[in-house]
């Protein structure tokens, strides 16, 4: 695996490409957007696409495309965190749970991951929103929690099968701690299939993010995010479509990128599959 | 067999019993005094202890906890803080809109998906293929509350062929009720006939290349029945666990597409609660989403150990 690997993975780099495009826009927001989104503009509101504001204004006569960059480091930001939180609590759990097979700590690890997973994130928000009000960041926690039986499952999933080669069995017989393994041996080893799964999660965590704020229980206003755009747009899409198109396509695209690239890892990962497809 | 199925229950027990537990404290720990919430500011401090002791909320918190969970059991959810009216006549009200709707979407999702999924695994690499791998990638991706909000700008407001939003109940017939149904449902049915048609499509392809299909076609068989006696049975496996966790999330993911198609359903009581801090309505519909949860992975589980005697044995 080098970087020609990479470079000849179509759907590595169309998805990267299209994720960069969002990860500039979000970067180059925080200095220079076309336009300024916290001042109300009304004379301006309800411009349909045109020159200078290239993807129109809203009701409040904010520069659509403005609210789209900055929009992206909101979700960009949500689902990052999301993810981090569900690998640095995740991950540990699957190499104990796998370190430790077949005892009750194991059990215990799997069937609160099982627990975890009877809430769908959606519920966890709505939980979490009921108790300590809508803020984006009990969405970033709700989506966080999702996250966790995920990368506990996968990463589990993995070292059980390195448990049984040979190089981990000389490990131990070289008195090396089961902890020690796990972090020197287990770890590198599953960090591709984390690479993969993150990358995925990532896009669910877009995804997840855009509906909590659709219906109030994320990123609250002012802050712009796409989904609240979105929901802002409803009473007036019968009349003003595009308000409701861009923001729409902007998280397509994202979490399309985000998909392909996984896609494409999971390929140059896999020399099986890259094989059987050649 | 039996073993296999008392373990399952046991299990299925154990989650609920913990996700209740969870859900109690986590709606326990919020602040402030539902009796004094309902009554307003105003309220005179006996008034507030007599509706307390109405309400059930003297007693001790474990107390508590059993006397709501054994009301569940005997579909008895509380009242109201908000409306004073029996929780479980709400969420039933409510009901008769999200299950449907779940139904109606995880049926078209069925239906798009396998034909698409087998198609394009029996002529892998084909046009056919090509188009589905690709539709479906893209389906992955779409927000459904965005498609469905397309589909209201193009079929509500274009086309005319249906309305925009709202539901005339059961009682204006069935077809008028499936009719406000549609639309929603073939946003929630988009995404997941995604999935499915992938899971399905890549299922297909690993059993299609296992020794027992060659001999199957070595026996004589054509590649026809090879497919439908041999090949699809063994790939509806993995295939039965996404629809089971499908399901699952069509009925909670349905909330954020009732709110596209203003439907009454279990979507918009749940937000109503938020905002009334009517919290027991949120503590009902949230163990009730978790409950259908927990009870279609326990199917699917039995599924799984009648159709695979091998899994019965293992766990």
């Amino acid at each position: 695996m080098n970087a020609a690997h990479f470079l000849r993975s179509r759907s590595f780099m169309l998805g990267l490409i299209l994720t960069l495009i969002f990860v500039f826009a979000a970067l180059i927001s925080f200095l220079w957007t076309p336009y300024e989104i916290d001042g109300v503009d009304i004379p301006n509101k309800l411009h349909a696409p045109a020159w200078p504001n290239l993807l129109g204004t809203d009701q409040y006569g904010r520069d659509v495309l403005s609210m789209i960059m900055v929009g992206a480091r909101v979700s960009i930001a949500v689902a990052l965190v999301a993810v981090t939180i569900g690998m640095v609590i995740g991950v540990p759990l699957g190499l104990a749970a796998a370190a430790k097979k077949g005892t009750w700590w194991d059990e215990i690890i799997m069937r609160g991951n099982d627990l975890v997973f009877a809430f769908p994130s959606l519920v966890i928000a709505i939980l979490i929103t009921a108790i300590f009000g809508a803020s984006a960041i009990n969405a970033i926690i709700a989506i966080g929690i999702f996250n966790i039986p995920v990368f506990a499952r996968i990463t589990r999933g993995g070292a059980l099968s390195l448990w049984e080669r040979d190089y981990i069995l000389s490990a131990r017989v070289a008195g090396k701690s089961p902890a020690r393994i796990s972090i020197e041996h287990i770890l590198p080893n599953v960090m591709n299939l984390l690479i993969v799964q993150g990358t995925i999660q990532f896009s669910l965590g877009i995804l997840a993010e855009a509906g909590l704020s659709f219906v109030g229980l994320g990123v609250q206003p002012p802050t712009p995010s796409w989904g609240r755009m979105l929901a802002d747009s409803q009473t007036l899409v019968y009349s003003y479509a595009y308000l409701a198109l861009f923001p729409g396509l902007a998280i397509v695209l994202t979490v399309l990128g985000l998909n392909l690239m996984g896609d494409g890892l999971r390929d140059i990962f896999d020399p099986k599959v890259r094989k059987s497809r050649t | 067999m039996l073993r296999y199925i008392l373990k399952r229950l046991q299990a299925l027990l154990i989650s609920l019993v913990v996700a209740s537990l969870v859900i109690f404290s986590a709606v326990e720990i919020v602040p402030g005094d539902p009796a004094s919430f309902m009554l307003g500011i105003n309220a005179q401090e006996d008034t507030i202890m007599a509706l307390r002791e109405q309400l059930g909320l003297n007693v001790s918190l474990t107390q508590r906890y059993f006397t709501w969970v054994t009301g569940m059991i005997q579909g008895d959810f509380g009242t109201s803080y908000t409306y004073r009216t029996p929780v479980s006549d709400m969420i039933s009200e409510r009901m008769v809109i999200s299950l449907p709707l779940a139904i109606y979407a995880l049926t078209l999702s069925t239906l798009i998906a396998f034909p698409a999924g087998i198609i394009a695994a029996t002529r892998r690499g084909s046009v056919a293929d090509v188009s589905v791998m690709g539709v479906t990638q893209l389906g992955v991706a779409i927000p459904n509350f965005w498609f469905a909000m397309l589909m209201v700008v193009v079929f509500a407001i274009n086309l005319r062929w249906f309305s925009a939003g709202g539901f005339p109940g059961w009682d204006a017939g069935f077809f008028a009720a499936m009719k406000a149904l549609t639309l929603p449902a073939i946003a929630l049915a988009l995404p997941q006939a995604s999935i499915l048609a992938r899971v399905m499509r890549s299922s297909l392809l690993d059993t299609l290349s296992e020794d027992f299909i060659r001999t199957a076609r070595a026996k004589g068989l054509t590649r026809r029945q090879t497919l439908w006696r041999h090949a699809l049975r063994n790939a509806l496996i993995p295939v039965l666990t996404i629809i089971g966790l499908q399901f699952a999330f069509l009925l909670a993911g349905g909330i954020i597409i009732e709110k596209v198609f203003f439907l009454p359903g279990l979507g918009q009581l749940i937000f109503q609660a938020i905002t009334q801090r009517d919290l027991i309505v949120v503590e009902s519909v949230v163990m009730l989403l978790v409950f259908a949860v927990i009870l279609v992975n326990f199917t699917v589980d039995l599924a799984y150990g009648l159709a695979d005697p091998r899994l019965r044995r293992s766990r």
